[in-house]
């Protein structure tokens, strides 16, 4: 096995467009994607058709296409964030629990959610801030959580009040257990699992100011 | 039995006060407005609702929260941008929730169709909405006890019927439809067309006339002001 790094380093940090078109790029062809509310619906956009990717919406389809425009919006056609989309040739349409048992079922290749806070082993923290008087709603965060094979997490690293988010266990309720696999960041792409963090990529700093910045202890992604 | 009823008041007559009420749609999409209408002006309180939201605008769902009739709401996502009603009477102590995740919710509700006494989910294991239920290690994963959501009634919008009850519905405005239509003792269910018996493809029924007892029609665009 080789140790020979294969952290790679560009320049300045990552703008929401240029994560997500990172993301996009790393889905592999031919996936079932799930793309959270938020951040991650951009991916959407910097999906080729070469790749052939077929998106979920949890309400109740597959081949869903973009965003609505003018005459095509339809009150009966929307996606999980209640937003009118359209259909691809090839869509179909189920009910709730099919829509759920295929992601519970372990079908749904990757699902690209936002969050609070992710930890160290990969518990994820997206669905609830626990403040006292705040009305708690989940949805299907949960279940993409614990269903699909891959859960990707897009977030700015930091908090406005430059606390990291990559965090040694989430102070925030949980919304899965062990279940990330890899983080998006404006600065890095973080691998996590049972045997801690690995960095794949950082933008706009060395391993070295990452590390300044995340509480947990990271390693550089190495080769084998 | 299935009956067809001319008007949405004649399909909720029968509904009782302390009923458990599934209210079909996402949001919007397949919410039957036309048959809450009826059921607020029926005047049926004490209702425990299941639906994925808790209404939205001034509308619907939201409207049957905002008179008070809803003594407990089982959904997955209440607060909305546009859930005022909800967020008034919750902040006020005077609805209870009960918050479920939505592919439990979903299942929670199949299974009751599908004569299933619980099943063991990951989802949820390990968080706040899984404190104090049965939990067990399954195939390496943690898991977590689920019941099935029982009803009185279900109320569903689909696309068209038949004369024996068959329906398809439209697009994601089918959702809940077909599960809470066999988890209900009673499936009122408003379409904007009832077709001839033979009309439908047998292969194409989506939810089939067993799982329906009392069907109305309501044309489309009927309630075209109030989907904003």
């Amino acid at each position: 096995m080789s140790t020979a790094t294969t952290l790679q380093t560009s320049a300045t940090p990552l703008g929401r467009d240029d994560l997500a078109r990172l993301v996009a790029r790393d889905i592999a062809p031919g996936s079932f994607v799930n793309l959270g509310i938020g951040q991650p619906t951009l991916v959407s956009n910097y999906l080729t058709e070469d790749q052939n990717i077929t998106l979920h919406t949890e309400n109740g389809m597959l081949g869903m296409g973009p965003e609505a425009q003018g005459e095509e919006i339809d009150e009966d056609l929307i996606n999980a964030g209640k937003i009118p989309v359209t259909e691809l040739p090839g869509a179909s349409y189920f009910h709730h629990a099919d829509s759920f048992a295929m992601m519970r079922g372990g079908h749904l290749d990757i699902c690209v959610l936002g969050a609070f806070q992710v930890s160290a082993t990969g518990d994820l923290a997206n669905w609830h801030t626990g403040a006292p008087g705040a009305i708690p709603a989940v949805g299907g965060a949960m279940d993409l959580a614990t269903g699909a094979k891959d859960v990707f997490v897009m977030m700015t690293l930091l908090t406005r009040e430059g606390a990291s988010k990559m965090v040694e266990s989430c102070t925030y309720p949980v919304t899965g257990v062990g279940c990330v696999t890899r983080v998006y960041t404006d600065k890095a792409v973080f691998l996590t699992g049972p045997d801690g963090v690995t960095v794949r990529e950082t933008f706009g700093c060395t391993l070295e100011e990452l590390q300044e910045l995340v509480p947990v202890p990271l390693k550089a992604a190495v080769d084998g | 039995m299935l009956t067809f009823v001319d008007s949405v008041q004649e399909a909720v007559a029968g509904i009782k006060d302390g009923s458990t009420v599934m209210i079909g749609g996402f949001g919007n999409a397949g919410q039957p407005f036309e048959l809450i209408d009826a059921l607020i002006e029926c005047g049926a309180t004490d209702l425990t609702v299941v639906n994925n939201n808790a209404g939205q605008g001034d509308q619907g769902l939201a409207l049957l929260i905002k008179e008070g009739r809803v003594k407990k709401m089982i959904c997955s996502f209440p607060r909305q941008s546009d859930s005022w009603h909800f967020d008034a009477k919750y902040k006020a102590g005077e609805i209870e929730l009960e918050l479920v995740p939505q592919g439990n919710l979903a299942e929670r509700i199949r299974a009751a169709g599908a004569g299933i006494g619980g099943f063991f989910t990951p989802t949820g294991y390990g968080t706040m909405l899984a404190e104090g239920k049965e939990t067990r290690i399954i195939d390496g994963r943690g898991q977590v006890f689920e019941t099935p959501i029982h009803a009185d009634v279900a109320l569903i919008k689909a696309l068209k019927a038949d004369g024996k009850g068959n329906l398809v519905y439209r697009k994601t405005a089918r959702n809940f439809g077909p599960i809470m239509a066999a988890a209900a003792k009673q499936a009122i269910v408003q379409v904007s067309e009832i077709v001839p018996t033979g009309a439908l493809d047998p292969e194409n029924v989506v939810t089939p006339g067993i799982y329906v007892n009392t069907v109305v029609r309501v044309p489309a665009g009927a309630s075209a002001e109030k989907v904003a």
